[in-house]
């Protein structure tokens, strides 16, 4: 034991500097040339931040496109997801209530062409993105609540939809954000 | 869909194309022969020098189990003081308070032990001081341990009758300046450049679009998600794990970090069959581990595909499948492939909550970590498979009626004992936990600790004996991820999953090295026409049917209880 506990120590010592220390402050520097300069990367609207290009945003008013519920209300000083059994009856008492809200706030729409990432949580509670079709849902709630006509909307939704990786790798995206900053420049 | 399958298996395969190159280097590393790393070697010597290390000289299996286990406890002791007093140490931007006593055992062993169990959340639970000069130390230093005690036993199996097994310093430091470091490097700077925060800024705040006042964490994350999975720890920077945004923003930091936790365990492999040259044995433990991976990933995949049957009964849409807990930019097939490869290979880092997963999900999730060599964290998932290779030797000696033999030396009385202790021990650790934390939930509901027992559970129902049943699992395989809606931050589940951790590490690295050393000390016996070729797919497939055999045992009654009955429930 003795003839170890030195080494041990020495080497311990050595390796907390160059591991933790100096590893990621390279890490640091090289990203100073990043996108957001390793800050995170923020979005401007009107001279001013509101908010990170990555972290979604609570949106419930009708006029904008709403996010997926989230299990920390998309407060980012924490994170997580509701870890919800997919049995629990209370759990699925609260996603009845969601799809009966989105009934009451989207009239005309069909039960069945709800997409169940509009009534679930997403695993961090900050998920920025939807599906396109989660997306289209919306769109006739959106357009009324604006006074605009359906199409407009339509044709935003199409430029804000991020296809797969080299259009062949993972799902389709509408980083919900972005969508909603155009939808207010729109006017 | 056919994007998000071919995007997983697009991932897989480029993992192979990687692991191959990878292990091919890793042995000539170990073997000490000429490699672009060369350039290291001054900075090794300094670190020996720094260090009074001699890394020629020659350590036996008992001398290199007394390094390991030495520098193991210092971490430990290093961790738990650093934890406990991190409010009074600097870089605490956040202002975060210092860990509980019980907290802090926990997340000490949990790191050490290259689990990282977690039972605290990243931005309120830890300051960036304990974030880096703690956990992502420790990232770097566990993973190596678990390497360098692989090449100790790759090393006994190479030579013909030794005691010499190389240095354990000499490994270990190697492990990390021509493999670990090098390749955290480049995975945190893809990281860095795709929006994953390295600056040492603390928390930001803004207005969002609509009015809320929200803050961000932030902090020196890319650093250390690069290690965490590379070196199969899966500890996150965030409460979230790589389901956060900002530690896995989009589907090419999924594809970079679900490459990075899987290429070592699969280098070590191929590793393995050129170290010890025999290449063939290489690729039938390849092969069925691979089986192995696939007989779980492919039900999981379809099944989160599906959807759960319990929202398609309210008539609503489930064109991306089962949602809950998931991100849409990783969808339910890239979730499912993480789910099963971060449980088989010992990470336990997360980008979809598994606690909302389907049961047969969770089934699936939990025999991963049972068997825990389907691939295995790296270094010690040979480790896991090695003992249930001893028993399969075991068993086929016994079947044809000869003294086992395997790669040229008697299998005896004591190595077989240890195998046999080694492969009851992880039942024996998860269900009578399990038992444990049933009965105290049943007969002390109201315990005063800082979550009353009957307050642990997430959920009702089997599926909350699944949860219990899931933590002690994810322990005792140190894998760390979570069926996290268990309120798990109190004295009972700190204490209890944190001797478990310390068993579920320790002795299953002590078993295979002191069998392999001491099988190294034996006379060689070369082959001979009746000697059990275990490089053929023959003995591959007896493995295999051991560890079916050995699990199915030694678990199917408690998953009957959980994720069994859950499923069975639901349909």
């Amino acid at each position: 034991m003795k003839r170890y506990i030195f080494p041990a120590v020495r080497l311990t010592l050595v390796l907390i500097v160059v591991l933790a220390g100096l590893f990621p402050l390279f890490i640091a520097a090289v990203a100073k040339m990043a996108p957001g300069k390793g800050d995170g990367v923020t979005v401007m609207h009107k001279g001013k931040v509101v908010g990170y290009a990555n972290i979604g945003q609570k949106f419930t008013d009708d006029k904008y496109c709403w996010s997926r519920p989230s299990a920390v209300d998309y407060n980012a000083a924490g994170s997580a997801g509701s870890n919800k059994g997919p049995s629990n009856p209370d759990y699925l008492r609260t996603v009845q209530e969601r799809i009966d809200t989105f009934l009451v706030h989207n009239p005309g729409v069909n039960k069945e062409d709800i997409p169940a990432e509009l009534v679930t949580a997403s695993g961090s509670g900050l998920d920025p993105d939807l599906s396109p079709a989660a997306v289209e849902i919306q769109i006739p709630r959106i357009a009324k609540a604006r006074g605009v006509a359906p199409e407009r909307i339509k044709t935003l939704v199409k430029e804000h939809t991020k296809g797969p990786l080299l259009g062949l790798l993972g799902p389709s995206k509408v980083n919900v954000l972005q969508l909603n900053i155009a939808l207010d420049d729109m006017q | 869909m056919t994007t998000e399958i071919l995007g997983v298996i697009i991932t897989y395969a480029l993992t192979l194309l990687l692991a191959w190159p990878l292990g091919k280097y890793i042995a000539k590393v170990f073997k000490g022969e000429r490699t672009w790393s060369d350039l290291m070697a001054p900075i090794e010597r300094l670190f020996y020098k720094l260090s009074g290390i001699n890394p020629k000289e020659e350590m036996n299996w008992k001398q290199h189990l007394k390094a390991l286990l030495t520098i193991n406890l210092l971490w430990f002791v290093y961790a738990f003081f650093a934890l406990l007093f991190q409010d009074k140490l600097p870089l605490n931007p956040d202002g975060n308070p210092g860990q509980t006593p019980d907290l802090a055992f926990n997340t000490a062993i949990s790191f050490v032990v290259n689990c990282n169990l977690q039972h605290y959340s990243g931005e309120s639970g830890v300051t960036y001081f304990t974030q880096l000069f703690v956990l992502e130390f420790l990232h770097f230093v566990s993973a190596a341990t678990g390497i360098a005690s692989l090449i100790v036993v790759l090393k006994a199996l190479k030579d013909k009758t030794t005691s010499k097994l190389g240095n354990f310093w000499d490994f270990f430091v190697k492990t990390i300046t021509r493999i670990l470091l090098p390749l955290s490097i480049v995975i945190a700077i893809i990281l860095a450049f795709n929006g994953t925060p390295a600056s040492y800024k603390g928390k930001d705040a803004y207005v969002s679009l609509q009015g809320d006042t929200v803050n961000v964490s932030r902090g020196p994350a890319a650093a250390m998600i690069a290690i965490k999975h590379l070196g199969t720890n899966g500890g996150g920077w965030f409460g979230a794990n790589a389901a956060h945004p900002l530690e896995n923003p989009n589907y090419i930091t999924y594809i970079t970090e679900m490459v990075a936790q899987v290429v070592l365990p699969i280098a070590m492999i191929f590793a393995l069959g050129f170290f010890i040259n025999r290449k063939k044995f290489a690729y039938v433990v390849f092969s069925i581990m691979t089986l192995g991976m696939l007989c779980l990933v492919i039900p999981t995949i379809i099944t989160e595909i599906h959807g759960s049957p319990a929202i398609a009964h309210m008539g609503i849409a489930q064109p991306t499948g089962a949602m809950e807990g998931k991100e849409v930019r990783f969808g339910p097939a890239g979730s499912a492939y993480w789910s099963i490869l971060t449980t088989i290979i010992s990470t336990g880092s997360v980008n979809a909550m598994h606690d909302s997963t389907m049961p047969l999900s969770g089934l699936m999730q939990m025999l991963g970590m049972m068997v825990n060599s389907f691939y295995g964290g790296c270094g010690v998932g040979f480790l896991n498979y090695y003992i249930y290779i001893i028993m399969a030797v075991f068993i086929s000696g016994l079947m044809v009626g000869r003294t086992p033999e395997f790669m040229g030396h008697k299998l005896e009385a004591r190595e077989i004992k240890i195998a046999a202790l080694i492969t009851l021990l992880s039942p024996f650790l998860i269900l009578a936990g399990t038992a444990l934390s049933s009965f105290i939930l049943a007969h002390h509901p109201e315990a005063d600790w800082a979550v009353k027992p009957s307050a642990w559970l997430n959920n009702p129902g089997y599926h909350g004996f699944s949860e219990m049943l899931y933590e002690y699992t994810s322990s005792n395989a140190n894998n760390g991820s979570g069926f996290e809606g268990l309120g798990d931050n109190n004295i009972f589940w700190n204490v209890s999953t944190g001797f478990i951790l310390i068993l579920g590490r320790f002795l299953p690295i002590i078993g295979p090295v002191a069998i392999a050393g001491l099988m190294a000390n034996k006379k060689f016996i070369p082959a001979a026409a009746g000697t059990l070729k275990t490089d053929s797919l023959t003995f591959g497939v007896m493995t295999f049917a051991v560890i079916i055999i050995i699990n199915a045992l030694s678990y199917f009654p408690a998953l009957a209880l959980g994720p069994i009955a859950e499923y069975f429930s639901m349909h």
